[in-house]
């Protein structure tokens, strides 16, 4: 239920624990209306008053325009031996600098755009895959759901890091493309297994029978009648996996198992450890980045639950 | 008397205001009656119901009083209310299959139930391995998961357990929907021997199957749109209904024995109206055949005939 | 149950051949020559190349056909023989291991346990007053976001450098030697609880949100309601409800596993602990491939050892996989 561990089990676990999540009960209809622009601007309606929604996205939305905007500010680049050596904030050096004089405000917000990077691409291909393995297996069932099970547990069950520990340490990981792709391809499992379950309990409902005996093939069955009506759940998902793949990546890169060339929040803190910035108090340094990391992230999940209650009328106070 | 409700009205709150579930309900159940409350979906039958015994959290209590033996009912106060549960009023709810917590053996759930409303288990042991027999469940039931039972048997257990401490108000919701016809009328059966035998004085039986009720009910009640539109015997209900709404429902009743090939089987045309703002005067007054000018003004629920109850101009006239 | 059981076991004995086979597989298959590779970080002398490059290719087996190297493989590894550490030359791989193995558990074992019970507990707790759960809630959620090893840098920080309460590195004093003695168990404990504490924090966080949603679920289930109706005191429902929430997170809790190993790993790190995270870094910064393979298939074999534990204990506390349907009398 978890998603490794973390994360999926503050709020998914709850909805995993139910059956499929039903969209949003509208209480006694005026005869005659419509249905479908209702349901939509009660979605706006609910997300926009719900201050978990709006706080988790305002933050990270904040730290979005942070990495889009950020380093236009300065003219350092992350890398450059620019200034003085390990230097408290100053009105030069927003975040001071670290112990090879490299400005760190530049290396925070290049960091920042590495953690989104790696978040949307790598927590997009495990949405991706996780989906399409999900629905094929629930929907299809019989050996294949068999095989894509067997092929999901065992995925599941290799510790997503020591794959890419083996992997990274034989493969010089260039880009931060290369690693979201390489974490996409990991982390997909727990995805599959809750797609596919909620998948199994829909299947069951008429309007797919209606839909299969109108001769609708798989794919489109697949795309029009089931994916609409997870729309919730795989959008709570993806935001999951999203915050998954940063956490991931933070971790490969303070194992010095991500590319060199470049800055992320992750290799800032290796840099920051191996200087020994710890024990020389330069907190300038290696604070950020987790800040950074902690406030996208729980940004997101606190955002996933404002949406586990805009969807689930049951947790919304009255 | 054994259950005298007077004018009581319950509302769901929602963000678009209150929907009006039960407005002014009066009636009485004498002991040992069974009365059936019937009315299609979203009636306020199963609100009714469960306003007697436990409101749910969106649930609003505002007006009226319900009494039991001649004991008020504190309704919207939840932690008064939990003295009558169980003892005095108690619930077969719709969900029976699905009430018994699946971690639990059946026998701990009943020994840990009674024992948290101050019952020794011990003395009651006896008695419930008593009442499961009756129904057919040995006492093997006991020992057993919930997942172990079908779903018959789960029903079963459930009615033996809810009314172990014989209550005075036993509201059986919806028990028979989700059953097939031959077990409909097992349940049915039970009932009306769990009455036979004394384990409930009163019961109130809601359904929307009219059949089940003339098989089981004394008396039946419908209601339409959170109001009662007849009271009366199971026999007059079904043979001899005054209201329009009634006279439609039974009229609408496949007949066995009857094909229909040339007439087809009338419904009733239209839909009930919203409960969030319903219409002033006789809320059935869009559907009903028999409307006319003084409808708009809504009619009371008035004594037509012995037993007998109609809110209705034309049937009280 | 036993089905189940069995199922489980085949699916583990099939990710366990899974993994020998990548791991395996990958240095043979991934572009570029791991030997060049090590030879040219090594600078060697070139008279001494040509030897060292024997011994590797040897070592690695790439001087016999391919099938041939990976039965070999699989037959060194039933007998304990995970090769030659190429740092720490020539110790063996499974002696390094062996050696830091205890370090990990001893901070793992805990911090999972520990960390489970306190958060189920709270978490529980907070779905019941409104006063917990404001607090519990947010705290939980940036407890969850937070990358342990930053949180083990920032508790490092403030307690071993700033305040100097707790000491910075090392599993235990210098001046203590590993042996049962009260000394060096204090002075274990003592160097213990900040590393501990990075682990425990974060997956606390987790368990705690995780539990507190479904107890909310749980007390809107049939059961709960029905228990309800006939009057039960709250009491009674909560303990019917966590009973029932706890199945999923025990489920959860073999999904979380390879979270936590990697969290000890980078917190290991961090304090210079002597167990397996310290042992990786310096395995991967030497390009030591022999020893990153044996962390590997270790760290996979303790996960699956892992997984069927909790496999067990779910069977014992789900009563649904012990049982089927009896039917109807």
């Amino acid at each position: 239920m978890a998603a490794r561990g973390r994360g999926a089990g503050v709020a998914l676990g709850a909805v995993e624990a139910t059956e499929a999540v039903s969209p949003p009960v509208a209480t006694v209809h005026e005869p005659g209306e419509p249905t479908t622009p209702r349901v939509r601007s009660e979605f706006l309606y609910f997300a926009l008053r719900n201050w978990k929604f709006v706080l988790g996205a305002a933050v990270v939305l904040s730290c979005l325009a942070l990495a889009l905007v950020g380093p236009l500010l300065t003219d350092h680049t992350p890398l450059e031996f620019t200034g003085p050596t390990d230097q408290p904030p100053s009105s030069e050096y927003w975040f001071g600098t670290t112990s090879f004089g490299q400005d760190v405000y530049a290396q925070f917000v290049y960091g920042l755009r590495a953690a989104f990077l790696v978040g949307a691409l790598g927590g997009g291909i495990a949405w991706l895959l996780g989906a399409a393995i999900g629905f094929t297996a629930g929907y299809r069932g019989g050996w294949i759901d068999d095989v894509l099970n067997m092929l999901t547990n065992v995925v599941l069950v290799i510790p997503t890091l020591a794959i890419l520990i083996i992997v990274a340490a034989y493969l010089e990981v260039q880009s931060y493309s290369t690693e979201a792709v390489i974490i996409g391809l990991t982390s997909w499992p727990w995805a599959a297994r809750a797609v596919r379950s909620q998948t199994f309990s829909l299947k069951t409902r008429e309007f797919v029978e209606v839909a299969r005996l109108s001769g609708r093939n798989t794919r489109q069955i697949i795309a029009t009648e089931l994916a609409p009506n997870m729309s919730s759940y795989l959008l709570m998902m993806f935001i999951l996996l999203f915050g998954g793949a940063i956490l991931i990546g933070a971790s490969l890169d303070f194992l010095g198992l991500g590319p060199s060339a470049s800055i992320s929040l992750g290799l800032m803190m290796n840099n920051a450890f191996l200087a020994s910035a710890l024990l020389l108090g330069s907190w300038w340094w290696f604070l950020p980045p987790g800040l950074g990391i902690v406030a996208i992230v729980g940004g997101l999940y606190v955002m996933n639950v404002g949406l586990d209650e805009v969807f689930n009328p049951k947790l919304r106070e009255l | 008397m054994s259950l005298r409700v007077d004018d009581l009205t319950v509302y769901y709150r929602s963000l678009r205001g209150d929907v009006k579930a039960v407005d002014g309900a009066s009636f009485a159940i004498g002991d040992g009656e069974i009365m059936g409350l019937a009315g299609e979906s979203g009636c306020g039958k199963s609100s009714l119901g469960k306003s007697l015994i436990r409101m749910d959290a969106r649930m609003r209590h505002v007006r009226g009083r319900v009494e039991l033996d001649g004991r008020e009912l504190p309704i919207d106060d939840d932690s008064q209310m939990n003295e009558f549960r169980f003892r005095d009023v108690s619930i077969v709810p719709q969900y029976s299959m699905s009430a018994l917590t699946p971690t639990r053996r059946v026998g701990t759930i009943a020994e840990e139930l009674l024992e948290s409303r101050g019952v020794r288990f011990e003395t009651v042991r006896p008695e419930l391995v008593r009442r499961l027999q009756l129904v057919g469940l040995s006492q093997d039931v006991l020992a057993r998961y919930p997942i172990e039972l079908s779903g018959g048997m789960k029903q079963r257990t459930v009615m033996v357990l809810s009314t172990l401490l014989d209550p005075s108000l036993l509201i059986a919701d919806e028990i028979t929907s989700a059953l097939d016809v031959s077990s409909q009328r097992a349940v049915g059966e039970l009932l009306v021997e769990f009455r036979d035998r004394g384990f409930v004085k009163s019961m109130i039986v809601i359904t929307h199957d009219l059949a089940i009720l003339y098989q089981v009910a004394d008396t039946i009640l419908v209601m339409y749109a959170g109001k009662l539109a007849e009271k009366a015997s199971a026999e007059t209900v079904v043979h001899g209904p005054r209201h329009p709404y009634t006279q439609l429902l039974i009229s609408s009743l496949p007949e066995v024995g009857v094909r229909f090939e040339e007439t087809r089987l009338a419904g009733i045309p239209g839909k009930p109206p919203s409960l969030l703002s319903p219409p002033t005067g006789c809320r059935f007054r869009d559907r009903c055949p028999l409307a006319f000018a003084k409808c708009e003004e809504e009619p009371p629920f008035v004594e037509v005939g012995a037993g007998h109850q109609v809110a209705c101009w034309k049937a009280a006239a | 149950m036993l089905r189940y059981l069995s199922r489980k076991v085949l699916i583990y004995l099939l990710t366990f051949w899974v993994a020998v086979t990548v791991d395996w597989a990958i240095p043979r298959f991934m572009p570029g020559d791991p030997i060049e590779g090590l030879l040219s970080r090594m600078h060697a002398q070139p008279s001494s190349e040509a030897a060292l490059s024997g011994y590797y290719t040897n070592a690695f087996g790439f001087d016999v056909p391919l099938w041939k190297q990976y039965l070999n493989f699989w037959a060194a590894l039933f007998h304990g023989d995970l090769g030659r550490s190429i740092q720490n030359f020539p110790t063996s791989v499974t002696e390094l291991i062996m050696s830091a193995l205890p370090y990990t558990l001893a901070l793992l074992v805990p911090a999972i346990l520990l960390s489970f019970w306190a958060g189920n507990k709270v978490g529980a707790m907070a779905a019941r007053r409104k006063v917990l759960d404001n607090t519990v809630l947010p705290a939980g959620y940036v407890l969850t976001a937070t990358p342990q090893m930053w949180l083990g840098i920032v508790l490092a920080w403030l307690f071993a450098s700033t305040w100097a309460i707790f000491p910075v590195s090392g599993a235990y004093g210098l001046d203590v030697q590993p042996a049962w003695s009260l000394e060096f168990v204090l002075s274990f404990l003592y160097h213990w609880i900040l590393p501990f504490s990075a682990l425990f924090l974060v997956a606390f966080g987790g368990w705690a949100i995780g539990m507190r949603n479904l107890i909310i679920y749980e007390l809107e289930s049939d059961y709960s309601n029905y228990l309800a109706a006939l009057g039960a005191p709250t009491k009674l429902v909560r303990k019917y409800a966590y009973r029932n929430a706890l199945l999923p997170q025990v489920t959860g809790l073999a999904l979380a596993l390879g979270a936590v190993v990697a969290g000890a790993i980078v917190v290991e790190i961090v304090f210079s602990y002597p167990g397996l995270g310290t042992l990786t870094l310096s395995a991967i910064q030497n390009r030591d491939y022999f020893l990153i393979q044996g962390i590997f298939l270790f760290l996979i074999t303790g996960v699956l050892i892992a997984n069927f534990l909790i496999d067990i204990a779910y069977v014992v506390i789900d009563p649904r996989t012990r049982v089927g349907m009896q039917g109807g009398s």
